[in-house]
């Protein structure tokens, strides 16, 4: 098959410096003579190779035949990706500190924070479900932030990276799935309609904090592209 | 040589002899174990893994049947006490006349636990039998899954604010019960199965089979 082709290529010799490297979809043919192997990404998806040139701009590489994004390019991506993840910090701080909603009823007045509502499981069988929805909600959100934060930190002022910056790195990705404060600010929604016919329910300013955490949340995970990131740690690791 | 050339003549890392990191995209030579760029472990192709995305998806479909006979809610109020099941939580939104909500709950606790179930049990069945067809939709169908699962979790963070809200004493109280702990589970072990299936395998067997 194939073997003839990687006993030509002869891996950590050959290293890309400073490149900018961003992918262009040229596709890889039967492997006559492979190129470097730094200058190869494989699709984590479908494990099909493509080289490495330069890409545009805000320009986007797709995988030739899973079609997934492998690469984006933005123009200082990684600190804008840190200043988010600092801003989603400090707002996630005030949305766990203030009040979230507060309800009245027949003369009664019930104040809730972010934190309440995961107590709300505080009996028995529920505590294992507590834990897990306050990781979820708060937990998870907070930890990958501050994995970023840790990990790109020292990338922005051009210093070498942090002992474990990788591993911080990796901690936030592997995360990402279950960082779920949208799904909870729309749980929210819907609880707020459900309740609305029987009492009247006051809308916080933690809730508004937590809304923001979720806007910058997304605005900053589009901008993450992992290769260009590994790569960066990779250059800086010194 | 010939033999490697596939759909528009790309190659995986597999086939050149390479493995490849799935985390961060770096190509390294078979013998590798960990990525010089990530530390992360390198496999080719995660032989166990259909061991694991059938093991946690049974858990999921097991966990998820007393997640629809127990009540979700229980709901006690100055004249009476009544419990409610996920689809008994739709159709009071339904007679409230929020149809959209209902609509809501009803896709994220109903809809897309089963749709997963359903897909993940495809894949991993049409990559045992070594299925060559449709490899773009299941690819497409593997990715859905992935991203809408999460969103299961909607109906569980439903009651745990309207349990953490509505503590009024004699007037009302909400409590969480059962079914949302079973139903939090059987979403988190969808979520763990979809996870353990190596998308690799979808693209596979074209080449084997070659």
């Amino acid at each position: 098959m194939a073997g003839d082709g990687i006993s030509m290529v002869n891996p950590g010799i050959l290293r890309a410096n400073n490149r900018q490297t961003l992918l262009d979809c040229k596709d890889i043919h039967v492997p006559d003579a492979l190129p470097p192997l730094d200058d190869l990404v494989a699709c984590p998806q479908c494990d099909t190779l493509h080289q490495a040139t330069d890409l545009p701009d805000n320009a986007r590489a797709y995988c030739q035949r899973c079609g997934i994004v492998l690469m984006t390019s933005q123009p200082a991506a990684i600190a804008r990706i840190l200043s988010l993840a600092l801003t989603a910090f400090i707002m996630m701080i005030a949305a766990i500190s203030f009040p979230f909603l507060t309800l009245d009823a027949g003369g009664l007045h019930n104040a809730t924070s972010v934190i309440d509502a995961v107590l709300a499981f505080d009996e028995g069988l529920a505590i294992p479900l507590a834990i897990a929805v306050a990781f979820f909600i708060v937990g998870i959100p907070l930890i990958r932030l501050g994995a970023l934060i840790y990990a790109l930190g020292p990338l922005v002022r051009e210093q070498p990276i942090r002992v474990g910056a990788r591993k911080a790195f990796g901690l936030a990705e592997t995360l990402r799935p279950w960082s779920m404060a949208e799904i909870f600010i729309v749980g929210v929604t819907v609880a707020l309609i459900k309740v609305a016919g029987m009492a009247a329910v006051t809308i916080g300013p933690a809730f508004w904090a937590f809304a923001g955490v979720v806007v910058i949340t997304v605005l900053k995970d589009q901008l993450i592209c992992r290769y260009s990131i590994w790569e960066a740690l990779e250059q800086k690791a010194g | 040589m010939g033999s490697a050339g596939t759909e528009g003549g790309l190659i995986t890392a597999r086939d050149a002899g390479l493995v490849a990191c799935q985390r961060c995209g770096q190509v390294h030579a078979q013998d590798a174990l960990y990525c010089k760029r990530c530390d992360g472990r390198l496999q080719s192709r995660d032989t166990e893994s259909l061991q694991r995305v059938w093991a946690w998806l049974f858990a999921g479909m097991i966990a998820y049947i007393p997640a629809n006979i127990y009540p979700m809610l229980l709901t006690s109020t100055l004249v009476e006490r009544s419990e409610s099941t996920i689809i008994g939580g739709v159709v009071e939104l339904v007679e409230y006349g929020s149809i959209g909500i209902a609509i809501i709950v009803f896709v994220a606790s109903v809809v897309i636990p089963i749709g997963k179930f359903l897909a993940i049990g495809y894949l991993a069945i049409s990559v045992q039998r070594g299925s060559q067809d449709n490899q773009h939709q299941r690819h497409k169908a593997y990715e859905v899954v992935e991203f809408i699962g999460r969103w299961s979790m909607i109906d569980v963070f439903v009651v745990a604010i309207l349990s953490a809200l509505v503590q009024l004493n004699t007037i009302a109280t909400i409590n969480p019960g059962i079914a949302a702990v079973s139903f939090a589970l059987s979403v988190i072990f969808t979520m763990l199965s979809a996870q353990s299936f190596d998308s690799r395998m979808i693209w596979d067997v074209n080449r084997t089979a070659e």
